[in-house]
Formats: C-alpha cells, structure tokens, sequence
C-alpha cells in the first residue's frame, strides 16, 4: 500500500514562502509526476513528503496516518537522488543492501534481495566494485536499486535521470517506468522536462511559484489546460497565444492553439497570414516560425515534409474544435 | 609547432620544479654533510662538498651529552599527545559548525582563526607566570596543553573544510536507509571523513613536532622535547657547527621518515581541501 495524500502542505524558509497549500490526492501504485520550471518548489515538496524538510503547515497522509512528526526512516519511502548519493567507500552490494543492513535483516536474506535487485537492474557483473568504478547510468542503476530493494510503500525520485545524456535518459526512462509498473509501487518523480512528465506519468502535478497549477493526466493537461500557465509549459513545442481581435471574437482575453493544431496553407488561403521566419525541416515534422503582423510570432508543426522555405508567405488555419480560450486572469473559460 | 612548444614547456617547467626543489632542500641535505664533518671542516672556507673526511663521532658526541631518546620521548608525547586532545576537541566542534551552521557559525570560525593572528611572545609573560604558579613549567602535561591550544583553531578549520566537503545528500540518503544518528556516524560518515582526519592529523602532527617558540620558554630539561635539545648547542660557549647539525639530523629525522611516507596524504592537508 502506499497511498498519499497532502492536505494544504505549507513550507516556509525564514520569511519566505515556498510551497503556499498543497492539496493532494496520490492513489496507491500510481505514477505522479511533479512538473514545473526551476525553483517552482519541486524538490522542496518531494523532500517534504520524505521527511528531510518539516512542514510549516498541514498534513501529510501515508496510507491515511499523518506522518509530519514521522522521521524519513519511519515513513517506509525511498528516494533516488539526483547526484546518486551513493555511499562512495562501499560496494555496489553494500551500497544497495545498506538499507536492509540498517533494518536488521540477517546477512543471507540482504545477499539474497541485493541479488535479486541487481539481477533486475543488470547490475548483476558490477556487485562488487566500488561507484566510482561505474558509468553515470550504471550509478544511477545502484540508487534505482538501493530504493526498490527495500519495498518501500513510494520512490521518489528527484531528477533522476537530468545527468545522463540523451539516448541514455530515453532508455532509463523506459526501464524507471516498467518497473515501476511491474512492481506496482506508488512513485513520484520530479522533473522539468515535460516530455519525461508526459511520457512517463498517470498523472501529472504542474507546479508553479509553490502553487499546483493543475493535477491530472498528461491527455487531460494536453486537451485541458486549466490556465495559461499550464497550457504554455505542456507541449512541445509551445502552444501559440493570440490576444486581440481573433481572441475577442471568440469571447476570450486569449486564445491558445497548439502548433500541431495549425493547418498550413500557402499564402491566399483564410486565416492567420504571415511569412515564414525559419522553416525546420527534420523529416518526420516541419516546423514553421511565422511572423504574423500583429499577431505576433506563431509556431506551425506539419507532420511530414513541407516545401516551404524561409520568406515564403503562409496562411494557418486554427482548427476551430481545438482552440483554447482563456480570461483576463489566465483561466481557461469552458463551453 | 604547438606540441613542440609543449613538450619545450614541460622540460623548462620540470627543470624549474627540480631546481626549485633542490634550493628548498639544500640546507637539510648540507646539514646532513656537516652533521659527518669534523668541526673545523664544517665552517671551513672553501666548503667542502663530499670530499671530506667522514666521521661519526659528532653523533656519538651528542648522545653522550645529552640523551637524544630522552628528548624524542618528550617530543613523541608532546607532538602526539597536544594532537589527539586537539582532534577529541575539534571533531564535535568542526561537525556541529559543518552540519547545523547557524548565523554565527561563520563569525565563530574567523575569530578563531583570528587568534593565531596575535604574536605569541605578547602573552608570554602572562602565560609564564601562570604556568609558573600552577607549576606547569617543564612539564610535559603544561606543554601538550599549551600546543593542543595554539593548533586547535588550525585543526578546527581543516576538519570543517573537510566535513564541508561530505555531500548532504548522501548523509540524507543515509537517513532515508533508515541509519539513525549513530549509525550514520559509524558506517557513512567516518569512513568518508577519514582522508580528512588522517590529513590533519599528520600536518598537526609536524606542526607541534617543530613548534619551538613554547617548547623553548616553558621547558628546560625534563620535559625538554628536540627542539630544546637542538638548541642546546647553540650555546653561549660557541657555536658547533657539526654537533648542532648532528642534533637537527637526529631531531627532524623522525618526521622527515613520517612525512616521506605519507606525502599524499600530506599534500591534500596543506591545500586544505582544496584540491580534490
Ligand atoms: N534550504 C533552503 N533555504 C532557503 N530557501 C530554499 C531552501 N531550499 C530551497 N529554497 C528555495 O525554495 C525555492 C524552491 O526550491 P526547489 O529546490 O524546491 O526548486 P525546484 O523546483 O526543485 O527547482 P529545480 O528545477 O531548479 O531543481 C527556490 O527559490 C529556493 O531558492
Ligand atoms: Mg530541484
């Protein structure tokens, strides 16, 4: 079991307020992800769900007991670190089996779990080197298998994956998610990339300015954006904002319409016109950066190859079924 | 051209690191010479290199006047025993300021170091004349003391740059794997402070070895560590020049073998942590 659950969670360092009421709902063997541009509080509240950072308000629920006053050891989570923190004199097998060591389980059941989780996390060949004698994704496999060796009730994870490179974050990110999945443990990841958040989530928690912004599935985010801030930060790339006449004829402060929902047409056709200021041609998509007038700059994205060039005129064409409105205050208006 | 130009570097550089070593060295290695020189060859004019008559009487001569092993005794408790109380002390205070700094802590750390700032002769007379009632003097007890005090704002400083250096993430990581204090100290903690402590254990070591400015003016024999004993021979009678350097060779030669020994160690101490 490892259900959790925030009710109006306040952080507060000296005069500063950085998480101001958090409300929660993480269901048993879900996947959520925390999302949100750098200094938004992330880490914060995932420390604070751990117990490294006391709360300065509310309540945190595991499993429906209230766990401030709880130190970290007694919540029964484990967290993945973004530096690794791994224990740097002891072995890849002292490193994962210390929690179980801690826990006071008798030597052959450690070296039986400590195999079983390195057998899973292919770490089987390296048991007995030290970290500094891994790669950064076989470290970052040791921190994954300190966490899950000892069951706990949640991981979480703190950027896990944000010092690998590219083909090797995608893969790890794969490998984190069928895990997790085959495990059935509640996670909580943090992150500020948002195709990790998109790919990886049930549920997605966009923060802003210690706020939530929005709680729900990445389709619900993507097809629902409570806000302007949650309609800019999810979806690559941003969706457009027009303000003005186009707006006010829909009855909207703003309009949003995400580049993938443009159609491109050449220059004559309705809608948005406006010459193209560079044109990225990457095979499976095309995407167009289109200087509109008074609209501004828009984003285009064609599936597939487009001959357009930079200089050519275009007319977009919103799709009138996937328009976003907002009012003065950002909000989504509905209906 | 450009790898010429490096390799031209390197050996003008290592050239420059040898020669710079050698001046640095020469008068320990001269003292050596002279150490195995009669007296009238040690101050001769021309000095003579190597070629000279070798002898060993001089080493024989000052064991005979003063009883080296006496004195090496004197410093090993001294140089030894000053250390050890400064690191009990020292650990508890450098851990606190490192892991739970408050406002101040940065305040107290300055001020600290602050006292080794005052010359030390400006509190002799008052430290002379307390030690002489409480009837300190020429003791060994009065002398790890008063050099356990002058190094302890030095070693407070290094553990705090070292215990600074320990990631919080992993002593977090520790707690997450359920490591109570204790536990945390004895399986994460000292083992990861150890290169740290060995460092700082090793220059305080040679610090207190070679502290000669206490030694000298709070000792006269019975407590008397090398540094004395070395000074013995520049004495009002004259000048011997071979017996005082054969008293040196005998008084460095047990931290000369530490120091050769440890030298990595050593070099992570002296920069202070610096250097990773
Ligand atoms: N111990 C602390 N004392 C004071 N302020 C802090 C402390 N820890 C974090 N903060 C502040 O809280 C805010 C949120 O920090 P947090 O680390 O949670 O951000 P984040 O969302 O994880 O950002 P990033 O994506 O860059 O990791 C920041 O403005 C930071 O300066
Ligand atoms: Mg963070």
């Amino acid at each position: 079991m490892g259900q959790i659950t925030l009710q109006g969670v306040q952080k507060s360092f000296g005069p500063v307020h950085i998480i101001k009421g958090a409300d929660l709902e993480i269901a048993d063997g879900s996947f959520v992800v925390f999302v949100g541009p750098s200094g938004c509080g992330k880490t914060t509240l995932l420390r604070l769900i751990a117990g490294l950072e006391d709360v300065s308000g509310g309540k945190i629920l595991i499993d429906g007991k209230n766990v401030v006053d709880t130190p970290p050891a007694k919540r029964g989570l484990s967290m993945v670190f973004q530096s690794y923190a791994l224990y740097p004199h002891m072995s890849v097998r002292g490193n994962i089996g210390f929690g179980l060591k801690m826990a006071g389980l008798p030597k052959d059941e450690i070296n039986r779990k400590v195999e079983a989780a390195a057998a899973t996390l292919n770490l089987t060949p390296y048991l007995d080197r030290k970290p500094r004698e891994l790669s950064g994704g076989q470290r970052q496999r040791v921190a994954i298998g300190r966490a899950i060796v000892r069951e706990p009730k949640a991981f979480l994870f703190d950027e896990p994956l944000s010092n690998l490179d590219a083909a090797l974050r995608v893969q790890m990110r794969i490998e984190v998610t069928r895990l997790q999945k085959q495990l059935g443990t509640t996670a909580i990841y943090v992150t500020h990339d948002q195709v990790e958040a998109m790919t990886m989530a049930d549920k997605i928690v966009v923060l802003n300015g210690g706020k939530i912004e929005q709680y729900g599935s990445p389709l619900e985010l993507y097809e629902r954006p409570a806000n302007l801030f949650v309609a800019g930060f999810i979806g690559s790339p941003k969706m457009n904002f027009v303000t003005g006449e186009p707006a006010l004829q829909k009855g909207a402060a703003t309009i949003g319409v995400r580049p993938e929902h443009l159609k491109i047409e050449r220059d004559g056709g309705g809608g948005w016109q406006g010459t193209i200021a560079v044109a990225e041609h990457l095979g499976s998509d095309t995407f167009l950066y289109v200087d509109a007038g008074a609209l501004g700059m828009l984003t285009a994205r064609y599936i597939g190859e487009l001959s357009l060039h930079g200089g050519d005129r275009v007319s977009l064409m919103p799709d009138p079924a996937r328009i976003h409105r907002f009012d003065e205050s950002g909000n989504a208006l509905r209906g | 051209m450009a790898r010429m130009a490096t390799t031209r570097r390197v050996m003008i550089s290592t050239a420059a690191a040898w020669l710079f070593g050698f001046l640095i060295f020469f008068p320990i290695l001269w003292m050596g010479l002279a150490s195995f020189k009669t007296e009238l060859e040690a101050f001769a004019i021309p000095p003579s290199f190597l070629f000279f008559h070798w002898t060993t009487e001089n080493y024989a001569t000052v064991q005979e006047r003063s009883d080296y092993l006496h004195h090496a005794m004197n410093s090993i408790i001294i140089a030894g025993g000053s250390t050890l109380i400064a690191l009990l002390i020292a650990i508890p205070a450098a851990w606190s300021m490192a892991f739970s700094p408050t406002k101040r802590t940065k305040d107290i750390l300055l001020w600290m170091l602050s006292t080794k700032m005052m010359p030390p002769v400006g509190v002799l007379v008052p430290i002379y004349l307390i030690y002489k009632s409480l009837g300190l003097l020429d003791s060994r007890i009065g002398l790890v003391f008063i050099l356990c005090l002058g190094n302890l704002p030095i070693v407070i400083w290094m553990l705090f740059t070292y215990f600074k250096e320990i990631p919080r993430d992993i002593l977090e990581a520790a707690r997450m794997d359920g490591a109570t204090i204790g536990r945390e100290l004895v399986y994460v903690l000292t083992p990861m402070a150890i290169p740290g402590l060995a460092s700082t254990l090793l220059l305080n070591l040679i610090l207190a070895w070679n502290e000669a400015f206490w030694t000298l003016n709070l000792s006269t024999s019975s407590a008397a560590p090398l540094t004395t004993f070395i000074a013995s021979y520049s004495s009002p009678e004259g000048l011997f020049w071979a017996k005082l350097s054969a008293a040196s060779t005998l008084a460095i030669a047990p931290i000369l073998v530490l120091g050769w020994f440890s030298q990595k160690q050593l070099v992570r101490g002296l920069t202070f942590g610096a250097v990773k």
